[in-house]
């Protein structure tokens, strides 16, 4: 492993699956009556998030937690970030703190990089979202639920359907997944797709029905509004029809495939009830998995010596 | 241990063969004979063995657990529970090397609450890899007595930790290491002993 986790790009197939075979044994631990390790006691871990975040924030913070680290939240409101503090001298700040790692989100693509890259700070720098670029340990999390449901990924056919433009899960999992020797194909307007898709190592497709019944696992990506400034498809109604998950596709879909989503959802815009409370669905354990994952990436950035 | 009391995984390597002083210490049949003598030990301390958990000790503490297992239910009649407790997450040099891939931890169902375990592991060097399953150990229950099992004490302590049973009590130098093989996990019983004075 590398000293930060930035991008999904960073991880070998070896490192990987190092980080999933970690997962799975301290998936273990959350079933114990104690669900505590002594690895890194003493140690430090600083949740910066500069942009509103529940699940995440908590899954961080959970696992380190549950590895003895002492956890330290920063978040924007309420603290000198909304005084307009530059993110260098945050970092400065964290540094003289004593950080052993920095687990961050922004709302600018490429914030962990610079905070990994600009000798601010000597911890390792985990990207918990940046912008519409990565989210690594979402990646994770979700191979690992398709790997515990579907075994080794190698020739999987997975598909990603919704806002790929905005997403930071579609492009980590894209990169991740191919690692892991699955073939995407992502599915949505044309609007929603990012320039260069072509030179992503997945396929793209505009029809979600014509893909759906040869899907292992389908992933629903969350139509983010937020970051919508302009129109990107007609209507909520029309979007829904074209590219939510809803009962008449669930026939489509094959018995075995899988249903994720990393949440938050916009229920009845990009899935339904049906599908999203569904046997098929795995949404609920994505969020329990997340804890073992994060534990395990922190325990490999962590755990050991500093790399040399 | 072999190598240096902090590293066990060096214990596998070099390769036996490779190393022209490489020297035997037990083969597979004393192997065998020791771990049937620990087998009747185990039960006769215990008065039989019904609450006795065995749990071994990864890498190579784990099939020697089993096959004392065997051995015990074979005198018995009736089965023992036996399991795996990985100690990585509670080593006390984890910060000396690069963060390492976690073994199984499988405890039995029926848990060891209550119960005497019996800890097994192949070499017992500095104490320090005991020191850390007794760790272990507290997260998972709380055994009604915990029992140590070697087949090799090497000596050199740097804990007070002492063995219940042992295979072979082996006295070494610093500088030898001792290397157990496994029929499951290396191909083959052995236990070697490299390294010292040239003979």
């Amino acid at each position: 492993m590398k000293r930060h986790l930035l991008s999904a790009a960073d991880l070998s197939r070896d490192d990987a699956l190092l980080v999933l075979d970690t997962a799975e044994e301290l998936a273990r631990v959350s079933d114990r009556a104690v669900k505590k390790l002594p690895t890194l006691r003493g140690r430090t871990v600083v949740n910066l998030f500069f942009e509103d975040s529940t699940r995440t924030r908590i899954s961080f913070e959970a696992a380190a937690k549950r590895l003895s680290a002492d956890v330290i939240n920063f978040s924007a409101k309420g603290s000198s970030l909304s005084k307009g503090e530059s993110l260098k001298d945050t970092a400065l700040t964290l540094e003289a703190m004593g950080a052993d790692a920095v687990v961050v989100r922004h709302s600018a693509s490429g914030a962990p990089h610079r905070l990994a890259t600009s000798g601010w700070i000597g911890g390792s720098v985990v990207n918990a979202g940046d912008g519409t670029h990565e989210h690594p340990t979402q990646a994770l999390l979700d191979a690992f639920t398709m790997r515990r449901h579907l075994g080794p990924l190698t020739d999987r056919r997975v598909i990603i359907v919704g806002d790929v433009l905005h997403s930071r899960v579609a492009r980590s999992n894209v990169l991740l997944l191919h690692t892991l020797g699955a073939e995407v194909t992502l599915v949505a307007p044309p609007t929603l797709l990012p320039v260069g898709v072509e030179t992503w190592p997945c396929a793209a497709a505009y029809d979600l029905d014509s893909v759906l019944p040869k899907a292992d696992a389908v992933m629903m990506l969350r139509v983010q509004r937020e970051r919508m400034g302009a129109a990107y498809f007609p209507s909520v109604r029309e979007y829904s029809r074209r590219y939510g998950l809803h009962a008449g596709r669930l026939g489509v879909l094959p018995e075995h495939a899988l249903i994720l989503h990393p949440g938050p959802m916009n229920r009845g815009l990009e899935i339904t009830a049906e599908a999203a409370d569904g046997a098929r669905s795995v949404i609920v354990e994505q969020v329990a998995n997340g804890v073992s994952v994060r534990m395990a990436v922190l325990y490999l950035l962590l755990g050991g010596s500093e790399p040399g | 241990m072999s190598a240096e009391p902090s590293s066990r995984e060096m214990r596998g390597q070099p390769r036996p063969g490779e190393r022209a002083v490489a020297r035997t210490v037990l083969d597979a049949p004393d192997i065998a004979r020791a771990l049937t003598r620990i087998a009747h030990e185990i039960v006769e301390r215990s008065r039989g063995a019904s609450d006795v958990v065995l749990l071994g000790i990864p890498t190579r503490g784990v099939p020697l657990a089993r096959r004392l297992a065997e051995r015990i239910t074979a005198v018995e009649g009736t089965p023992v529970p036996v399991g795996a407790l990985d100690i990585t997450m509670y080593r006390d040099d984890l910060r000396l090397r690069p963060a390492r891939a976690l073994a199984h931890t499988d405890i039995p169902p029926g848990g060891v609450d209550g119960r005497t375990v019996v800890l097994v592991d192949d070499v017992l060097f500095s104490g320090r890899s005991i020191r850390a399953a007794l760790s272990a150990l507290e997260e998972v229950g709380r055994p009604r007595a915990v029992r140590l099992a070697v087949l090799v004490d090497r000596g050199h302590r740097q804990l007070p930790i002492r063995p219940d049973h042992v295979g072979k009590n082996l006295p070494t130098s610093l500088r030898e290491q001792v290397q157990v093989l496994v029929e499951e996990v290396d191909g083959r019983d052995l236990v070697l002993i490299a390294g010292g004075e040239e003979p």
